[in-house]
């Protein structure tokens, strides 16, 4: 395996764990306010075909992302209205939002563009460029800094940039700010933020709102920036993945991009070695395609330490005496 | 012992009229459906007094209290807060009003440390560094004023309950309460800690803040407060000053009928060793050892009682002896070996054997509570032959069994048909405590016996224990209320940290030495040294 292999994996892993990496935080939100969320492989589905759709119409990927991060929040408000408003359960409410998406999005695509429910391919401004950085075109001859530089690091569509900038974003936002301290309050402990005079429901809808907006950008970079267009089922359980890293990263933002990292080069090892050498043995493709979810089965299954999820979280608020 | 005597203070005797009530409630009513919770319900808190409110479980103390503090809004009435008219809506507008409140069960974020706790909510700004430099300045002042010690960057959860309270009522001066409402603040505390928190009490109403005690322990009432005003059936019943009261006087007002506070027993006759422990070791789930090695006997006719703060392995032992957790060591009953692990060392096997067990939560375990209760005085022994008929359940015959045993132990309403959850707190023991002790056990196992249980129950709880013992059986009591085991202990025996400090006899030993020993001291001779720490 040679150097210019290594940085173009790494380079497909970065591209990879960009959806898994919006959608872990998203999750992250919304579960450290105490609102577990197993839709966030619904709420990417509907914004990746929502944003496909308006940025073939309309020819602006902008417009796309937006129509793409409004889908979500829809999505998320249902959720929101049903697991806080309404006090119902959790994970009902995201399984429905999940099948609905399914559903929904294959319908529409097909009612709208009869191409067998998915959008035609995105061309010029409907699709999310790779920006080159400055300086990277100069430095492309120096050898090692060159190639990492310029193809490693330069090279993605803004939103990969924006994924990896929320990393310490979300993290000042949880630990440094005065939201955060309650958000982090109302996941453990919703009574001390109720008799602190502070709106448990507020503060609740605020993190549903922020994971929906992030579950839209996921969406939308899938269809719009990874790929050209939408395709059926084309969340393809990323939403579960990432699921599993906010486990494994124990709630963090930090952990978290490690973990979407791994799943993202899991992935990339797959789509590179479809079938994979060693030494005569050879090991098939299913078999590189099935490692994340081999490991998200591990993780999520406790093998990895022991990761204390939020304290209220799951469970709808109700005022005692 | 709480130290302030009120012969000490005749400035409390007369409220200087020209003031104002820091509270004043005036008519208030609240309904729940057609429970009304509280009627027509006046009062007035003179500034820099402590208030105390008795009444048993149900009595509308909550209610009220609640009404004060934003949660609910009161049908009729009116508040005034240092005079003026208030309308109280929700949390937000009773912490303005100066109102501060410290919970029964706490209102903590377990995983924040103390000064994050403390500002939540009371942020100055949307950056946080700002406001928790300010809280740790406000902190140490207040520690020092106030007694009120407690590491700022402590991890809640890392705390021992006393610390934990103190952080409530930092909480609550943070906010600059004037007004401090404190529900069952004892019930959780050593007798230790509880001292110091009424030692804290005293220093706040000296820098003037007022306070009001909720509390069903006639003793905090008589010890602490300057007025008391006593609740019953959502009415308050009398208001008056703690001096010229009594605690007889206070029971009857609470229970509205002559009430015996003090158990008539006579002294136990023990007979043969009806349980032997030896080097008795727990490890729990995670792998902590819970008892560390317990040895203990219980005769017939005898009730060892067990003091400890909670969590000391008290429930461990219970249920390792109740069948409901493996350990290794060695238990005989009756002189035969019981098995602590694999088959025959299960619930069931237990009570076959003759050991009964009353749980310590009886909404947990002791319990089904959306069942009716002819079915759950039937848990536990379902299988008995006096409830079959062929292969099905006689029912008529549970149901006729359930009656009788209603009757006998003054349940009420007497329906056994009625969902164990409909009945108040006192009531659901007796049903649990009947369930158990007309099974005629040779062994009763004890735990809580009437924790949320109201002072009429109380009585009639003891009185069926010790009738138990005068029949000759043994009875393994459990207990964080010292008061209950001095009242029916033949032998005191106190826990600490999965082991029996030592064993005393009741009528040698005293609250302060158990306290000691609650605390893991058992040098007797280090008390010095502890009122020292204390005061540190």
């Amino acid at each position: 395996m040679d150097f210019l292999t290594i940085i173009q994996i790494l380079d497909s892993t970065i591209r990879l764990a960009t959806p898994l990496l919006l959608a872990c935080l998203a999750g992250l939100y919304s579960e450290r306010a105490g609102v577990f969320d197993i839709g966030l492989e619904g709420k990417m589905l509907a914004a990746a075909f929502l944003s496909a759709a308006v940025a073939y119409v309309s020819g602006s990927v902008w417009l796309g992302l937006l129509a793409g991060i409004g889908a979500s929040v829809v999505l998320a408000m249902v959720h929101g209205l049903a697991s806080i408003t309404f006090r119902g359960n959790q994970l009902i409410s995201g399984v429905a939002i999940n099948f609905l998406a399914a559903g929904l999005t294959v319908l529409v695509a097909q009612s709208w563009f009869q191409q067998g429910g998915r959008t035609p391919s995105l061309m010029g401004g409907a699709r999310f460029e790779p920006i080159t950085l400055p300086f990277a075109d100069a430095l492309s001859g120096v050898p090692f800094l060159g190639p990492i530089y310029g193809d490693l690091i330069s090279g993605h569509s803004v939103l990969v940039y924006l994924a990896f900038a929320l990393v310490p974003t979300t993290w000042w936002v949880l630990f440094r700010t005065r939201f955060g301290l309650r958000l982090r309050a109302v996941g453990e402990n919703p009574a001390a933020v109720d008799t602190a005079g502070v709106s448990v429901t507020r503060l609740r809808y605020a993190a549903v709102l922020i994971c929906g907006v992030l579950c839209g950008i996921a969406g939308a970079y899938l269809a719009t920036g990874l790929q050209a267009g939408f395709v059926k089922d084309m969340t393809a359980g990323r939403g579960f993945i990432a699921l599993a890293a906010l486990i494994f990263a124990k709630w963090r933002p930090w952990n978290s991009l490690w973990a979407c990292l791994l799943f993202g080069l899991l992935q990339a090892v797959a789509l590179r070695y479809q079938n994979l050498d060693l030494g005569g043995v050879v090991i098939p493709v299913q078999v590189m395609d099935v490692l994340p979810y081999i490991l998200t089965v591990i993780f999520l299954a406790g093998f990895v330490g022991k990761a204390i999820p939020p304290r209220a979280g799951g469970e709808p608020y109700v005022k005692e005496r | 012992m709480v130290s302030n005597q009120h012969t000490g203070r005749p400035d409390m005797a007369a409220p200087d009229a020209a003031k104002a009530p820091a509270i004043e409630l005036r008519g208030i009513s609240k309904s729940f459906g057609p429970v009304q919770a509280n009627k027509d319900i006046s009062i007035r808190v003179m500034p820099g007094t402590i208030h105390g409110i008795i009444g048993e479980n149900g009595a509308g103390k909550s209610t009220l209290m609640s009404i004060l503090y934003g949660f609910y809004k009161a049908d009729a009435g009116e508040i005034f807060i240092n005079g003026t008219k208030t309308n109280i809506t929700d949390s937000q507008t009773a912490i303005a009003a100066g109102i501060g409140m410290v919970f029964q069960h706490f209102k903590l974020v377990p995983n924040f440390t103390v000064l994050e706790n403390v500002i939540l909510g009371a942020e100055d700004g949307a950056l946080l560094r700002p406001s928790l430099a300010k809280a740790r300045k406000e902190l140490t002042a207040l520690a020092k004023e106030y007694e009120l010690n407690v590491n700022p960057d402590s991890v809640v959860e890392d705390l021992s309950v006393g610390h934990q309270q103190r952080v409530e009522i930092l909480k609550a001066l943070y906010r600059r309460a004037e007004i401090l409402i404190l529900d069952e603040p004892t019930g959780v505390l050593t007798p230790a800690e509880a001292d110091h928190l009424f030692r804290i009490l005293e220093n706040l109403r000296r820098e003037g803040k007022t306070i009001i005690l909720i509390t069903h322990k006639l003793r905090e009432i008589m010890e602490t407060t300057d007025t008391v005003s006593v609740m019953r059936r959502g009415q308050m019943t009398a208001t008056v000053k703690t001096a010229e009261t009594s605690p007889e006087e206070l029971a009857e007002l609470m229970v509205g009928r002559k009430v015996l506070l003090r158990v008539d027993k006579t002294a136990a006759t023990p007979g043969a060793k009806v349980l032997e422990i030896e080097n008795l070791k727990v490890v729990d789930s995670a792998g902590v050892m819970r008892l560390k090695g317990i040895n203990l006997d219980i005769r017939a006719g005898e009730i060892l009682g067990i003091a400890g703060v909670a969590g000391n392995g008290q429930s461990e032992l219970l249920e390792v002896l109740g069948g409901m957790h493996s350990a290794t060591g060695t238990v005989r009953l009756n002189g035969k070996p019981l098995p602590l692990t694999g088959p025959g060392s299960d619930a069931s096997a237990r009570r076959d054997l003759g050991i009964a067990h009353v749980p310590e939560d009886r909404h947990r375990e002791g319990l089904i509570l959306d069942f009716h209760a002819w079915e759950n005085v039937a848990f536990g022994y379902h299988r008995d032959a006096k409830y079959q008929r062929g292969m099905f359940m006689d029912n008529a015959a549970l149901r006729a069994d359930t009656e009788a045993k209603m009757a006998k132990f003054d349940v009420r309403p007497p329906d056994p048909w009625l969902a164990a959850k409909s009945f108040s707190g006192g009531n659901q023991q007796k049903i649990v405590v009947a369930r158990e002790i007309e099974r005629n056990p040779d062994l009763l196992l004890i735990g809580q016996p009437t924790r949320g249980v109201d002072i009429g129950a109380i009585e009639f709880i003891h009185e069926q224990i010790i009738a138990l013992r005068d029949q000759g059986k043994a009875i393994l009591l459990v207990s964080v209320e010292l008061d209950e085991i001095f009242a029916l202990s033949d032998r005191i025996a106190v826990m600490f940290d999965g082991q029996i400090m030592g064993v005393r006899n009741p009528a040698t030993t005293n609250e302060k030495e158990l306290g000691l020993m609650m605390a893991g001291i058992t040098d007797t001779s280090a008390l010095a040294t502890q009122e020292a720490s204390q005061n540190g």
